[in-house]
């Protein structure tokens, strides 16, 4: 086993870890900001040590620039979706206080 | 890859179509679907069939499911959330019955046949002629071109079948506006759509070049326009055009006029559909750079849906 | 690193068998399932059962037929726009419902 695959196993197991730690947070916290906190970290890191331990894998410039180029417009893509689910996730909250104020006061 | 990759993968196929269809809530069983197809696009995969899982994890569960999505959401707003109700007891075991016996003769048949690339061997030896490596390419734009010319112009009467759903007095006129209400979020998808649209034209094209040698072509790539067509829609950074603009109807029909002209053309040459010998790749490549430009304007509307009254968007720059 | 599990099919038979049993699922769900937008989900997982029969049983030795790949292919084209035209359909005829509802508001526009 030569270092490269040293390097590429580590990295993917590095990547791995990340995903199956932001799946755990993904299904166990418990409301959606705290959920997103968690998918990030898969999304971030996992993502990147994964397209990383890709990268080296390929063997070549050419492969790791198109490997760098998906994982930049998944990490914008993730962006934006956040943000969006973030948003969305405040205007329901918002909107559940205005419902319980009237009848027993905000208790959820 | 292995075989016990293979077999969890199937499974994992198999349990999240389970739950896909017999899941309570609409948005949960369309994100399972969702999920289903991309583990449809890692079995191709594992079939060694690059091309068809571009085309299953773009069309299968991307365009598919932001269809669904859009549908469910129309749906709920007319109060209707499509969750899936039981039917009865005895209706149940009768499709249960009726649909395991089914299963086993479907296998029964399927292991009758042994699995072989026989074609694959005939088609090898005519790839020089076309002058293209791409096998499956070769096969959709040139052994088999009268199945793809026709599926181009079904795609056309599928969206002529879905502007026929307008309302009375919506015709001509825009599709329901698909994007966010709340002004900060319709910012940041605008900015994601503005960056968007211009890389998924390029990786659009480049997809279209690289399938005359490697997986791609023009139905992925069309796929891939589509989708930032519609990002950039939903982020109000094109406006949704309307039925009756001279160059969208010009878009639609381009990909499948060209194909068309260029298969009667060749009666020139020997019959329907025939390419000059030389000439085969070029013309392959107009017909998929053409053809790719209408799928992808096609599908975008097709998820848009029909005009609606009151649609009207006073801007009127977006040409699809 | 191969697992120590028997291999009791070959690729191409082992997709075809999980496309053989997609379609019996997605026919169960379609009879059994009332809202039409479920039965269109139903319809769409029968069409992949479908594709992955034509698929596994073109898997060889070494290649995989492009006969059945570019079926496959043109195949998913024409689901997507038979489900486009189902969901467009669904949501035409919910509409006409809740128009033709009296206790809607009366401005809304009559449907055809």
């Amino acid at each position: 086993m030569s270092w490269i695959d040293l390097a590429v196993l580590a990295l993917l197991g590095a990547g791995l870890a990340f995903y199956a730690a932001g799946s755990l947070g993904f299904l166990r916290f418990p409301d959606t900001a705290s959920r997103l906190h968690a998918l990030t970290k898969a999304d971030n890191l996992g993502l990147g040590l994964v397209a990383l331990a890709a990268a080296i894998y390929g063997g070549s410039l050419a492969v790791a620039a198109k490997i760098a180029l998906v994982w930049l417009f998944a990490v914008i893509a993730a962006g934006t979706t956040s943000q969006l689910l973030a948003r969305r996730a405040r205007l329901d909250e918002a909107r559940l206080d205005d419902a319980d104020s009237a009848p027993d006061g905000g208790l959820r | 890859m292995t075989f016990a990759f293979d077999l969890i993968l199937c499974l994992m196929i198999l349990g999240t179509a389970a739950i896909a269809l017999f899941v309570r809530d609409a948005l949960a069983a369309i994100a399972f679907f969702i999920a289903f197809g991309n583990l449809m696009g890692l079995a191709w995969l594992g079939l060694d069939a690059v091309n068809v899982a571009l085309a299953e994890i773009a069309i299968g569960a991307g365009v598919t499911g932001v269809l669904l999505i859009l549908a469910r959401a129309r749906l709920l707003a007319l109060g209707d959330a499509a969750t899936s109700t039981g039917s009865p007891l005895l209706l149940r075991l009768g499709a249960l019955a009726a649909c395991a016996g089914f299963v086993v003769l479907l296998a029964a048949a399927v292991l009758s046949i042994p699995p072989e690339s026989g074609l694959d061997r005939v088609v090898a030896p005519l790839m020089p002629g076309l002058g293209i490596e791409n096998r499956v390419t070769g096969v959709l734009l040139a052994f088999r071109a009268y199945d793809t010319l026709l599926e181009s112009f079904v795609l056309l009467g599928a969206l002529v079948a879905v502007w026929s759903l307008a309302p009375a007095g919506a015709w001509p006129g825009r599709p329901a506006d698909p994007g966010m209400a709340d002004a900060p979020m319709r910012r940041v998808a605008g900015t994601f759509g503005q960056l968007l649209l211009p890389v998924a034209l390029v990786m659009a094209a480049y997809l279209v070049w690289a399938g005359s040698d490697l997986p791609g072509g023009a139905f992925q790539a069309g796929t891939v326009l589509a989708g930032g067509l519609l990002v950039a829609g939903m982020g109000g950074t094109i406006g949704l055009p309307s039925s009756d603009q001279p160059l969208l109807r010009a878009a639609l029909v381009l990909g499948p006029v060209v194909f068309l002209a260029i298969g009667l053309a060749g009666v020139a040459a020997g019959g329907l559909l025939v390419y000059p010998a030389g000439l085969a790749k070029a013309l392959i490549v107009t017909i998929e750079y053409t053809l790719f430009l209408s799928i992808g304007v096609t599908l975008a509307l097709l998820v848009a849906g029909p005009p609606m009254p009151g649609a009207s968007d006073p801007d009127p720059e977006g040409k699809g | 690193m191969d697992l120590p599990l028997p291999v009791l099919l070959s690729t191409g038979h082992l997709y075809a068998v999980t496309g053989a049993a997609l379609v019996g699922l997605g026919l169960y769900a379609f009879i059994t399932l009332r809202h039409p937008l479920r039965q269109l989900l139903a319809v769409n997982v029968v069409g992949a059962g479908i594709f992955l029969i034509l698929g596994g049983l073109g898997r060889g030795p070494d290649a995989t037929d492009p006969f059945p790949q570019a079926l496959v292919i043109t195949g998913i084209v024409v689901a997507v726009a038979l489900t486009a035209f189902g969901a467009a359909m669904i949501v035409r005829q919910a509409q006409t419902r809740a128009a033709a509802k009296p206790a809607a508001d009366d401005n809304e526009n009559p449907a055809p």
